[in-house]
């Protein structure tokens, strides 16, 4: 079964909020070998200005795709996950993530593009705070080969 | 008293490479990042899975080398001042048990934007000859 077209502009969430922990923040960089004790220490991450422990540029990924499972399992959309390959990722961030913050994520699905037995599936995941303030959004393209 | 780590505006030239990193993936690496992201698509751990789908065994998270290339700018830029960093994910990184994939990072400036203060940092990830992205930039707000 191939992507489904028409699933392009469809919504998935609110889903249950995502807490930021100190802890996963500390797991995460030293997953991704970021080394800022910015990222470990919350004395130096707020001598550096942030409220507490800074999340990595990519931590958000973390919190995006828990989002983007419910794109990919939804049958209505037809992602054979066992075909897929990641194709293009981005992250714009109106400000870090820290440890503390309560994100609330929606995804659209912005884009399906189909051609040789190829389908490109563009999702966007919107991460908001607590107060409903924009913290991030999540870019994510992915690869979709139809089963031979 | 708060210390602002923003790299200088001033000084910066383009072309110039602000950051390198040699980095060795192996098996533990993407064990331990499928665990702290909760990716645990099994073509990151499971030989039999990875050639039953096409790939030569285990490759690495594409999201674990572009994380990598986002540590390697942040060293220079500072933890929290990349605002914007996308990527292409052009070429699978085979990680073989035992053994290593040397993994390489160059980041260099890309353009300067003076009015708004931001660098755009270029990144070029390779592993061994071999580019595994394409359109590795990052934005990075300078004081």
């Amino acid at each position: 079964m191939p992507v489904n077209p028409d699933a392009a502009g469809r919504s998935y969430g609110p889903f249950e909020p995502y807490e930021v922990t100190r802890v996963k923040i500390r797991e995460f960089a030293d997953a991704v070998d970021a080394w800022s004790g910015a990222h470990r220490d919350v004395a130096i991450a707020q001598a550096e200005g942030f409220q507490d422990l800074v999340a990595p540029t990519t931590f958000a990924v973390v919190i995006a795709q828990r989002a983007e499972f419910h794109v990919v399992t939804d049958p209505e959309v037809g992602v054979d996950f066992s075909m897929v390959v990641h194709g293009e990722e981005r992250f714009t961030h109106v400000r870090p993530l820290v440890a503390g913050d309560v994100i609330t994520t929606t995804v659209h699905v912005d884009e399906i593009k189909q051609r040789a037995g190829i389908s490109m599936v563009t999702t966007r995941a919107e991460l908001v705070d607590a107060d409903g303030a924009p913290v991030s959004t999540v870019t994510s393209t992915l690869a979709v080969r139809e089963a031979a | 008293m708060t210390e602002s780590t923003s790299p200088s505006f001033a000084g910066l030239e383009v072309g110039q490479v602000v950051a390198e990193r040699e980095i060795a993936f192996t098996r533990d690496m993407l064990v331990r990042y499928a665990g702290a992201s909760g990716d645990f698509n099994p073509i990151h751990y499971n030989d039999v899975i990875a050639e039953e789908v096409g790939l030569p065994g285990v490759i690495a998270h594409g999201m674990l080398t572009m994380g990598v290339g986002a540590s390697v700018v942040e060293e220079w830029a500072g933890a929290g001042n990349v605002s914007d960093y996308q990527v292409r994910f052009t070429r699978p990184i085979p990680v073989p048990n035992p053994g290593e994939a040397v993994v390489t990072v160059s980041a260099r400036i890309g353009a300067l934007d003076e009015e708004r203060r931001t660098a755009r940092v270029d990144l070029t990830v390779a592993h061994g000859e071999t580019k595994v992205l394409g359109k590795a930039q990052a934005l990075v707000d300078c004081e």
